[in-house]
């Protein structure tokens, strides 16, 4: 019972705030002999497995680290390519950490953008008079749930399929929002959010989920 | 409990069937630039989801809800898509459509020899079975 990341996005479709709450653990580290079992490719130059899963080893992982070096792109930090070092025998045994790609700033903002005309699409498309975008989206491993506020901000919040209460809580980061993002004379709207007593009541509004995945609302 | 209408994609995005039952509001375009937008709305979150995900997941996107209907969403791994608009207050479909893949789509246009693949559903056969499934489930 978790809730894994909180977004909001502005009227215009830019992201203006971001935090992750909860990520799960999907590293997995092993050890291979030669010739290596997996097939990679390169996907926006990141080394990702196209075809073999095994041992908790996905396709869509990217390598994370090789030999206990942390990768950079599709090279290792001095610079070796990986495909190429993946490639030679002479560097066999080899140990190689995969995981799921860890989202950039720049791919929140792209992806964060993409569910404001997704949601526009989502209303467009409804077979019902005045119907709103999308609200919840659900998926086997998580579910996505949107509040869009009357002044056309988005609040969204990324959790377990099984976790309750959310609405409570989206309404609960509005109010979060409202009090101390706007209420807080330096910040310019729809404009990023840095404001230290926003982040510190969202982390304790959203704390109590990590250890009981109950809500009180006494808080 | 309603069901408001169903779209049949391909692999390549070409509608391959469409039905409305019930619908209370067209989307002001042509016929055919809607299937556009749907397939792409689709297609947009599939790859959405799967970058969004802090898990791995098996079928990935299922449905969605806005404040007036849910849309129900099946592939199988021959990469058709399965669309169905229904009320709110439908539980998940996703028996129903792997039915209609298994049972009414693998029988009656697979099976038949006369039907091309790529190309919009023309047999009546079809048409007729698949109405009477949607028409005789508790949902509708």
């Amino acid at each position: 019972m978790t809730i894994f990341s909180v977004y909001i996005v502005n009227r215009a479709g830019g992201l203006i705030y971001q935090m992750d709450h909860h990520q799960p653990k999907t590293e997995v580290e092993k050890t291979f002999s030669f010739p290596l079992e997996l097939q990679l490719k390169i996907v926006d130059e990141r080394v990702v497995v196209a075809f073999g899963q095994r041992d908790g080893i996905k396709v869509g992982h990217t390598i994370l680290a090789v030999n206990g070096d942390a990768v950079h792109g599709r090279k290792l930090e001095d610079g070796r390519d990986i495909l190429e070092e993946i490639a030679d025998s002479e560097n066999y045994p080899i140990a190689i950490k995969f995981g799921r790609p860890k989202l950039s700033t720049n791919e929140r903002i792209m992806l964060a953008s993409m569910f404001h005309s997704l949601y526009a699409i989502g209303s467009q498309l409804s077979p019902e008079q005045k119907s709103s975008g999308i609200q919840l989206l659900e998926t086997d491993g998580f579910k996505l749930h949107c509040f869009q506020t009357l002044s056309g901000i988005k609040l969204i919040v990324l959790a377990d399929p099984k976790q309750t209460g959310i609405e409570v809580v989206l309404r609960r980061i509005y109010e979060l929002y409202s009090d101390y993002a706007l209420k807080n004379p330096f910040y310019s709207i729809d404009m990023p959010i840095r404001c230290e007593l926003f982040d510190k009541n969202l982390h304790g509004l959203l704390d109590p989920y990590e250890r009981t995945g109950f809500y009180s609302t006494s808080m | 409990m309603t069901i408001y209408n169903m779209y049949i994609f391909d692999r390549n995005g070409t509608c391959l069937f469409y039905q409305e039952w019930q619908r209370n509001k067209s989307s002001g375009m042509p016929q055919e630039e809607e299937f556009k937008l749907m397939y792409g709305l689709i297609f947009s979150i599939k790859s959405f989801v799967s970058r969004m995900s802090p898990v791995d997941f098996k079928d990935g996107f299922t449905n969605f809800n806005t404040n007036f209907y849910k849309l129900h969403f099946f592939e199988p791994p021959s990469g058709l898509k399965f669309v169905l608009n229904t009320s709110l207050n439908v539980e998940s479909l996703r028996e129903s459509l792997q039915y209609t893949y298994n049972s009414i789509y693998v029988e009656y246009v697979v099976k038949n020899p006369l039907c091309s693949l790529n190309a919009p559903i023309k047999s009546e056969l079809f048409k007729e079975k698949l109405d009477t499934y949607i028409r005789g489930l508790p949902a509708f």
